[in-house]
């Protein structure tokens, strides 16, 4: 069985090799053969990597640990299903699904543009081709899953193996690598059509409609994974956070700010012909990121919780960077003429305006972010000392950044192109500018001084109306012209510009994480050691320590505190932390389930931190708003959906020329 | 060129914010990775700046005084007495043995005041690159194709 994987992965490494050249040498040949055989290379490499994945995730399954992976991964002990995620458990299994899901993207790409873009579809074979030969590298030499366990020359097998680390044994964290890993291996589809079109000198923005929903399908992906970690890392680990601003969080982070920024960017090429140049970069450096963030999670670079052991697949990632960058950034000069801007900016406050700063925003916490990051590998190269930067530096930079991007969600949406008149402008925003100061003065009254908390919910509300308003006017108006009732009049509006409302319907997705974001301003917590039968207050709760327990089953040893709990005087129940200790091959490792009562306005988060001679350690914390950045993720994924779902009104966005245009045409399209 | 000067002023306003912000207070946000063996030759700057060193924790070597955790990290056969008062619980991953990382101040006392501990998360229990392979017996990972 072995054998049968190994060699599939050599054979898909042969034939991606042999997609990129076929599909190049075909095109420049005209030889429509080759090209075809180009695009079945594509399909053979997506079978035979399944099958590679079918043979090592059999063998987990089935216990076969003889396989160095599946002894690294797996126990016999583990449910079935955290065996089969234990496929993206280690480093080689990870990068083998990472292959997997490129070539089912590029057979799917192939498949779907088999009658279509014949001109420059050759190059987005060999693009994904190029990246596929990559990563199938360090699957075949590099990080192979079918390392066998060997004495001598014998292949031998160990009784047991070390078992997934139960901290990963969690729903959430089951999906959130492969989620991550949709979202990162998808940017390679628009970055390829993005090259392939540069190569051939497409005339039009084909390849932006092309993979529009690739695109966001894709940020989808990568949003859900990004919130799934925060969940885990919010239930799972215990320390009461869910951001750290930690190398591997901000890996997840990188791409996703840019692919935000590529999502409105393209918007201006689609209906003005701008930022041309700017599009093909913000692709590209999405696409690199998304490798590069790989790069950080698998090659411990950058110490973090997650890898301390710098890894020999550094050097490689390193390398396939460096190329595909420099012959990125060629390309893209080679071709700047084609890249030429239709039309140019003309008013400080107007739509297009508001999309340049809300991509120069983007692109600067971008920046930021990754300067963080990397901070203790420029400092060392610098100075030769490794220094590195803390949370307080990212929540400085941070903070602002997204409060000012926040506003521009509901700017930008009421400015119209080319310029805004102070009319509509008061029109627009005099109410919701009313109710969010009206919000500040009463919030202020009430006693809350923080000031980046009194700016955040006053531009959440700002946000939101501006939001509610744009439904509100809009649905009155279909249902008051084709006698609907407002709850259907609001569909059908949604469903005649699924993407101008789907859009609305992410932002205030986005508005509504923020509030729970801003939550974290008002944060309490205590850690206290306790007796039976002692009690502590912590806001509005009492906290009683009724008992401790303790037992063992075949997995784990047990403790847990019974917390009586009061508010404002009222019993309102047991909480019931626990801290497991589980008997894996590797030693023991210890866990705490922590125990959650989870309202609107607050959750209520204890953890149980262990026993210190007669005493119970109980860490209490009250974290304000934090639901509402699950509520508020889910809405953005609802969002998106809506904005996926093709509109009923087939709008084609004709360009508005720059020559001899009326002032009133610029505002048809608001 | 009129038009554009707008532009332009606000977009260095922002950039030159968004540079401010990150280099003002940089000095406090800053951490030295050291080595024992580094932290050891630093002489009297030891004590001034803010420093992360990483170990293995010494085995037995885990005592708790009331709120404050004391361990030993070992570098290369070099000891570390570390001693953690912060408010964090150690992480799940912080056990006898497993390698850590300690942010915080060297003490006068010779004890590194730990006020953050990361412990090797075990999601990449992995054999190190040239390091001894991961379970049992002594074989040597061979390549099956």
């Amino acid at each position: 069985m072995e054998n049968i994987g190994a060699l599939a992965v050599l054979l898909a490494f042969c034939l991606s090799i042999y997609a990129v050249l076929g599909s190049v040498t075909g095109k420049l040949r005209r030889n429509p053969f080759l090209i075809v055989s180009g695009e079945r290379a594509v399909y053979a490499v997506w079978f035979l990597i399944t099958l590679a994945s079918g043979v090592l995730v059999s063998a987990i399954m089935t216990g076969d640990f003889r396989f160095v992976y599946a002894a690294e991964v797996s126990n016999r002990a583990m449910p079935m299903i955290y065996k089969f995620t234990a496929w993206w458990g280690g480093q080689a299994g990870s990068l083998l699904l990472w292959s997997w899901l490129l070539s089912t993207y590029a057979a799917v790409v192939v498949f779907t543009n088999r009658r279509k873009h014949r001109d420059f579809m050759p190059y987005v074979v060999a693009v994904l081709s190029a990246v596929q030969t990559f990563f199938l590298i360090l699957n075949t030499f590099v990080a192979s899953p079918f390392q066998m366990l060997a004495v001598g020359k014998e292949i031998t097998a160990v009784a047991d193996g070390n078992g997934l680390n139960p901290l990963l044994q969690y729903p959430a964290m089951a999906i959130h690598p492969p989620m991550l890993y949709l979202g990162y291996v998808g940017f390679a589809v628009p970055f390829a059509f993005a090259v392939g079109s540069l190569i051939t000198r497409q005339p039009g923005d084909g390849w932006i409609h092309t993979t529009r929903r690739w695109t966001m399908v894709t940020w989808l992906f990568q949003s859900c994974g990004i919130v799934l970690g925060m969940a885990w890392a919010y239930h799972v680990l215990g320390w009461g956070g869910y951001w750290g601003w930690d190398a591997v969080e901000n890996a997840s982070l990188l791409p996703w700010l840019g692919g935000t920024a590529f999502l409105h960017s393209v918007m201006m090429q689609e209906k003005k012909g701008m930022m041309k140049v700017w599009n093909m970069v913000l692709v590209s450096a999405t696409f690199f990121l998304c490798i590069f963030g790989t790069f950080l999670t698998r090659s411990g670079v950058v110490s973090s919780v997650h890898a301390f052991a710098q890894s020999p697949i550094g050097k490689y990632f390193v390398t396939f960077l460096a190329i595909g960058i420099a012959a990125t950034i060629y390309l893209i000069l080679d071709r700047l003429d084609y890249l030429k801007s239709e039309a140019q900016l003309e008013s400080v406050i107007s739509r297009e305006s508001s999309f340049m700063f809300n991509n120069l925003v983007l692109l600067a916490s971008c920046f930021a972010v990754l300067w963080g990051t990397l901070f203790p590998v420029i400092s060392e190269a610098v100075s030769k000392e490794k220094i590195s930067l803390d949370k307080e530096w990212f929540n400085r930079l941070m903070i602002p950044i997204g409060l000012f991007l926040l506003i521009l969600t509901g700017l930008g949406p009421l400015f119209a192109w080319r310029r805004t008149s102070t009319d509509s402008l008061r029109r627009n925003f005099m109410w919701p500018g009313a109710a969010s100061i009206a919000l500040v003065g009463v919030l202020f009254a009430l006693g809350i001084r923080d000031f980046y908390a009194l700016i955040s919910f006053g531009f959440c509300l700002f946000v939101a109306v501006t939001i509610v308003v744009e439904f509100f006017k809009g649905a009155r108006q279909i249902g008051t012209k084709s006698q609907m009732n407002f709850a259907r009049a609001v569909v059908e509006l949604t469903h005649r510009n699924t993407r101008r409302y789907g859009g609305y319907l992410v932002h205030m997705g986005i508005v509504l994480m923020f509030i729970g974001f801003t939550g974290a301003a008002f944060n309490k917590n205590r850690v206290d050691e306790m007796k039976p039968g002692d009690s502590v207050t912590l806001g509005s709760y009492r906290l009683t320590l009724k008992d401790t327990h303790e037992g063992e089953n075949d997995n784990y040893l047990w403790q847990s505190a019974e917390v009586a709990v009061a508010k404002h005087g009222e019993p309102i129940g047991v909480m019931s932390p626990e801290s497991r200790v589980y008997k894996i091959a590797s030693g023991r490792q210890p866990t705490h389930e922590v125990a959650v009562r989870t309202r609107l306005n607050e959750d209520l988060y204890l953890n149980f931190a262990g026993i210190n001679g007669d005493r119970a350690v109980i860490q209490s914390y009250v974290f304000p708003l934090v639901t509402w950045i699950w509520i508020g993720a889910l809405t953005l994924i609802f969002g998106t959906l809506v904005a996926l779902v093709p509109g009923k009104v087939k709008r084609e966005y004709a360009r508005t020329q720059v020559v001899g245009i009326t002032r009133k045409h610029a505002t048809v399209e608001k | 060129m009129k038009k554009y000067g707008k532009f332009i002023a606000l977009v260095v306003i922002i950039v030159g914010t968004l540079i401010w912000l990150a280099t003002a207070g940089i000095k406090d946000s800053q951490t030295y990775y050291k080595t024992i063996a580094e932290l050891g030759q630093m002489g009297d700057r030891a004590y001034s700046k803010k420093l992360r060193v990483a170990g293995d924790i010494a085995p037995g070597s885990i005592v708790r005084k009331g709120n404050v955790v004391e361990f030993t990290l070992t570098q290369e056969k070099l000891n570390l007495k570390v001693a953690y008062d912060g408010s964090d619980p150690l992480p799940d991953t912080f056990r006898e043995s497993a390698q850590a990382l300690a942010d915080g101040k060297m003490g006068h006392d010779g004890i590194f005041h730990a006020n953050k501990v990361q412990a090797k998360c075990a999601s990449k229990y992995e054999a190190k690159p040239g390091g001894k392979p991961a379970p049992a017996p002594t074989y040597t990972s061979k390549a099956s194709s």
